[in-house]
């Protein structure tokens, strides 16, 4: 396995679904941070067969509700000054901001510009989200 | 407290704030002359985005018995809502002439939205497409509240488009509100209480069918509606549903002499005219207790009497 030295402060997130890396690494839009970031894929997992794994060497705080409708099996580790200070699991967040768009066409979202709509949990297994606006459900899709 | 509040669907209020409409309503009805005067001096904005005539008519002539005075338009096209200009600018500026505004839309989710920029001037949904319509749920509890003296421990019989129905799905959430209720939906298959609706009530509220006759003998309430037009893709299909329930005198004899029926008008043919002059028939009375109802809600949401 490729050795990435040991991060010093920062996120890891773990246990990513493979193939699955990538597509979290853009949805966050890791490219545009100006600190070091490792995206790690096909990784031999004990429990999963393969995973894949990104390294944030930041301060910055990441959008982990964001992070938790896209990959909610994802293991979060924070590390500060070379140590494991919190190590957590996603969950899919009970309230989404600014990330789903309502698919009711009679929706005023669609036609006034709202800058960040809030969405709220209504069923864990298939993802669906209340509009706040008109109530609509809508199931966040996985791209 | 409802003052200073927004009213943008029913469950924003508690059972305990819709009781005390009610009762200012019943006050209001037994002794107008005092409230002629009021809201003296307080402006409402009624924003009509899309025509509604009986509801505009409704609140207009509620604020106007209380003494108070109505700007606003009914026609956007004229207005700088056709400039281009956002909803949540229009609200802002209304803030600044009006004491309280209602507002009808025919987007969904527009009244809350509004809201947000109305900067504690109270809002009232007036309808938003398809979404809410909380002052008829209101004029139909009313309604109850006064024809049958309580809200609770009713059989009530829902009849009609129970799919696309958002008056009878907002009437039947806030009367499951209500201890001890229980439902009947009469409907045909295709335009049965969906899904995700019936999810929401205890699975011993109610009972499904499609036979108005046999289901009307021991009802407290039939809630009739019509089956709408703008629903239909199918012109066959609308043709086909929109006269499978016809209330008539003869259906009517079978039900109970103190039952109520009701029905949020406009009517097509659902409820025949020989029905009109049976003293079970509220329909027409309804409209009368909307306006008293608004009126209570007003003068609550403004603070005037205390
Ligand atoms: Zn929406």
């Amino acid at each position: 396995m490729i050795n990435v030295s040991k991060l010093k402060k920062g996120i890891v997130i773990d246990h990513i679904e493979e193939g699955r890396g990538y597509y979290i690494f853009k949805e966050l839009k890791l490219n545009e941070i100006k600190d070091p970031v490792v995206l790690m894929q096909n990784i031999p997992s004990r429990k999963m067969g393969k995973k894949d794994l990104i390294k944030i060497e930041t301060d910055l705080d990441l959008d982990l509700n964001a992070l938790g409708l896209i990959n909610p099996n994802a293991t979060i580790n924070i590390v500060k000054n070379g140590e494991l200070v919190r190590k957590f699991k996603l969950t899919l967040p009970k309230k989404v901001s600014g990330l789903l768009v309502c698919k009711n066409p009679r929706c005023i979202t669609q036609s006034e510009y709202i800058p960040s709509i809030d969405f709220y949990l209504v069923d864990e297994d298939k993802k669906t989200y209340r509009c706040e606006y008109c109530d609509t459900y809508t199931t966040y899709m996985e791209k | 407290m409802l003052k200073g509040r927004n009213l943008i669907e029913p469950g924003d209020f508690s059972i305990q704030e819709l009781d005390e409409i009610f009762r200012l309503a019943d006050t209001i009805i037994a002794e107008q002359g005092r409230f002629i005067d009021i809201c003296k001096g307080k402006l409402l904005a009624s924003l009509f985005y899309e025509p509604s005539t009986r509801t505009r008519f409704s609140f207009e002539s509620a604020m106007l018995r209380l003494g108070g005075q109505v700007i606003g338009f009914d026609n956007p096209s004229n207005s700088s809502v056709s400039k281009g200009e956002t909803i949540g600018d229009t609200i802002r500026t209304v803030a600044c002439y009006a004491d309280i505004a209602v507002i009808r839309h025919p987007r969904e989710g527009t009244a809350k939205l509004v809201s947000e920029f109305s900067n504690g001037m109270p809002i009232i949904n007036a309808g938003d497409g398809g979404h809410e319509h909380p002052t008829q749920t209101l004029t139909d509890l009313l309604t109850i509240h006064y024809e049958k003296k309580r809200l609770s421990n009713l059989k009530i019989g829902v009849c009609g488009d129970l799919l696309f129905g958002r008056t009878i799905h907002s009437f039947v959430k806030t009367m499951n509100r209500y201890p001890d209720n229980q439902f009947v939906f009469i409907s045909p298959k295709e335009l049965q209480m969906p899904e995700h609706f019936l999810n929401l009530l205890p699975k011993n509220a109610y009972v499904e069918t499609d036979d108005l006759a046999n289901a009307i003998s021991d009802l407290d309430i039939l809630y009739m509606s019509r089956v709408q037009r703008e629903r239909f893709v199918n012109e066959a299909e609308y043709m086909r549903l929109k006269d499978y329930y016809i209330l008539t005198r003869k259906k009517l004899s079978l039900a109970k002499e103190d039952m109520i029926v009701m029905h949020p008008l406009p009517r097509v043919n659902e409820i025949a005219r020989e029905v009109d002059s049976d003293p079970r028939a509220v329909y027409f009375e309804q409209a009368r207790y909307g306006m008293y109802v608004r009126m209570a809600l007003i003068a609550k949401l403004l603070g005037v009497l205390s």
